[in-house]
């Protein structure tokens, strides 16, 4: 038997799928819940009040667009009400100046703000949403003039990562105390976009030297986390900080995820909120203890000195590319597959041309599916 | 951290009792530091309008220890929080 789980930290609330833009790497489900079954006010307070009680003391608010839910006032209150601290993950769009007074007053504690690029030529293109750029940079002045806690979120890819330099200054200039330099990941629809948007070997590298140097002049002034770009990795990376241990996500449709791409594996079967606690949930269900811990791994993960430093890496990312969700990883330089990895990278990040596959919003459930 | 700065908790950054772990933490922005007794010691005398130099002073007296000892023990741990942008000073 495992020693019990301890309780989680974080919880993601994914409040809907809507979005009115369509980055081609959004981490969402390529298959989207409807709007029809997304949960009520009432739901996710008791969500909130559960979460709270259970030990979660992190919660942040995202989507899609969070935003695009009419109640994200009412949502915010609540959720402060149950003790927790809320974190807005937003894109801007749908936050007037009034919505963010309101959102004051109910309590938000913090805002993290994504960056699709440092223009707009670039930023609408990646949002797929013309006029976003110049709505977020608005969004900005209001959320200055607030005094809200800031944090960037600069999703880098092949075509931008160009513009590191410039989302720095932007954070300061928008008074961020933080930016989170995010090469995309690739689940969801990204999976779908790696010959567009994988970055080459040579932009990883220096992508990380720059933030290395930024890191320190910018100490003391701006925090950069950093999320580098795993294909060309030799080390993979501690997944939600270990498989049910740090995090949970609840899906707009009210299914509790251990991490936002757990759906990806087909035999994982996932409760929901409606129909039990979020505590037993966490502790109990089939999905959390799939990958707890380390009795599930075989080798080369089972006999190695970083199994519990990185837990084999993503059970998403050997799924879709090994085949296996308890396969090692395949960014891992011990993986049989490592190499293979590393040369297609290479050949996906060689497509100059590749068009982007943008993310397409959820419909109604009346909707024939398609 | 000097005698005479003032250290003060920025918008966004609050101490909070987690009674599911029976711990104080420090919460921040998309994140949670436990604290230990003579972390949350020194942030309870830090109020926004008192210098490091007299939140030391306090924390000798009411602790009974060498006031050079307290702003060895929590220079270090403060400047910490400084560079996470967890920390104001002025």
């Amino acid at each position: 038997m495992q020693a019990k789980a301890p309780p989680p930290i974080a919880m993601l609330a994914e409040l809907t799928h809507r979005c009115p833009l369509s980055c081609p790497y959004c981490s969402n489900p390529v298959e989207m819940a409807k709007l029809d079954s997304e949960l009520d006010t009432e739901t996710w307070t008791r969500v909130f009040q559960e979460a709270a009680a259970l030990g979660v003391l992190q919660l942040h608010l995202s989507g899609g667009e969070p935003a695009s839910r009419r109640d994200l006032v009412a949502l915010v209150k609540s959720a402060r009400e149950a003790g927790l601290y809320t974190n807005l993950i937003t894109s801007a769009i749908g936050l007037s100046e009034r919505r963010l007074n309101d959102l004051d007053e109910a309590g938000l504690d913090h805002i993290q703000l994504s960056l699709q690029g440092t223009d707009a030529v670039m930023a609408d293109k990646v949002g797929g949403y013309r006029g976003g750029f110049d709505r977020k940079m608005k969004t900005v002045e209001w959320i200055k003039q607030i005094g809200f806690p800031l944090t960037l979120n600069f999703v880098l890819h092949r075509h931008n990562a160009h513009q590191l330099p410039r989302a720095l200054e932007l954070a300061q200039e928008m008074g961020a105390r933080r930016i989170e330099v995010a090469t995309v990941q690739f689940h969801g629809w990204a999976l779908k976009n790696r010959d567009a948007l994988m970055p080459t070997r040579e932009q990883a590298q220096q992508v990380t030297q720059l933030v290395t140097e930024a890191r320190k002049i910018l100490k003391g002034q701006l925090v950069i986390d950093y999320v580098p770009a795993d294909y060309h990795d030799d080390y993979p990376k501690r997944c939600m900080g270990g498989w049910g241990t740090t995090g949970l996500n609840v899906t707009p449709d009210g299914q509790v995820l251990p991490c936002h791409a757990a759906q990806s594996i087909p035999h994982l079967t996932f409760d929901r909120v409606q129909d039990k606690p979020l505590a037993d949930i966490w502790y109990n269900s089939s999905a959390f203890n799939a990958y707890r811990g380390t009795g599930w791994m075989s080798d080369p993960c089972k006999s190695c000195e970083r199994k519990t430093i990185d837990f084999g890496g993503c059970r998403c990312q050997a799924m879709a590319i090994v085949g296996d969700a308890s396969a090692t990883d395949p960014v891992c330089i011990k993986s049989p597959l490592h190499r293979a990895l590393q040369d297609q990278a290479n050949e996906h990040a060689a497509n100059s041309d590749a068009p982007f596959f943008y993310r397409i919003s959820p419909g109604k459930a009346t909707e024939p599916a398609e | 951290m000097l005698a005479q700065e003032i250290p003060s908790l920025p918008r966004g950054v609050r101490i909070y009792f987690d009674s599911v772990r029976d711990k104080w933490v420090l919460l921040a922005p998309e994140r949670a530091v436990t604290l230990d007794q003579v972390g949350h010691a020194i942030l309870n005398e830090v109020d926004g309008h008192r210098c490091f130099g007299h939140i030391t002073a306090i924390l000798s007296e009411k602790y009974n220890a060498p006031k050079e000892q307290i702003a060895e023990d929590s220079s270090g741990f403060l400047d910490a929080l400084r560079a996470r942008r967890f920390l104001d000073v002025i």
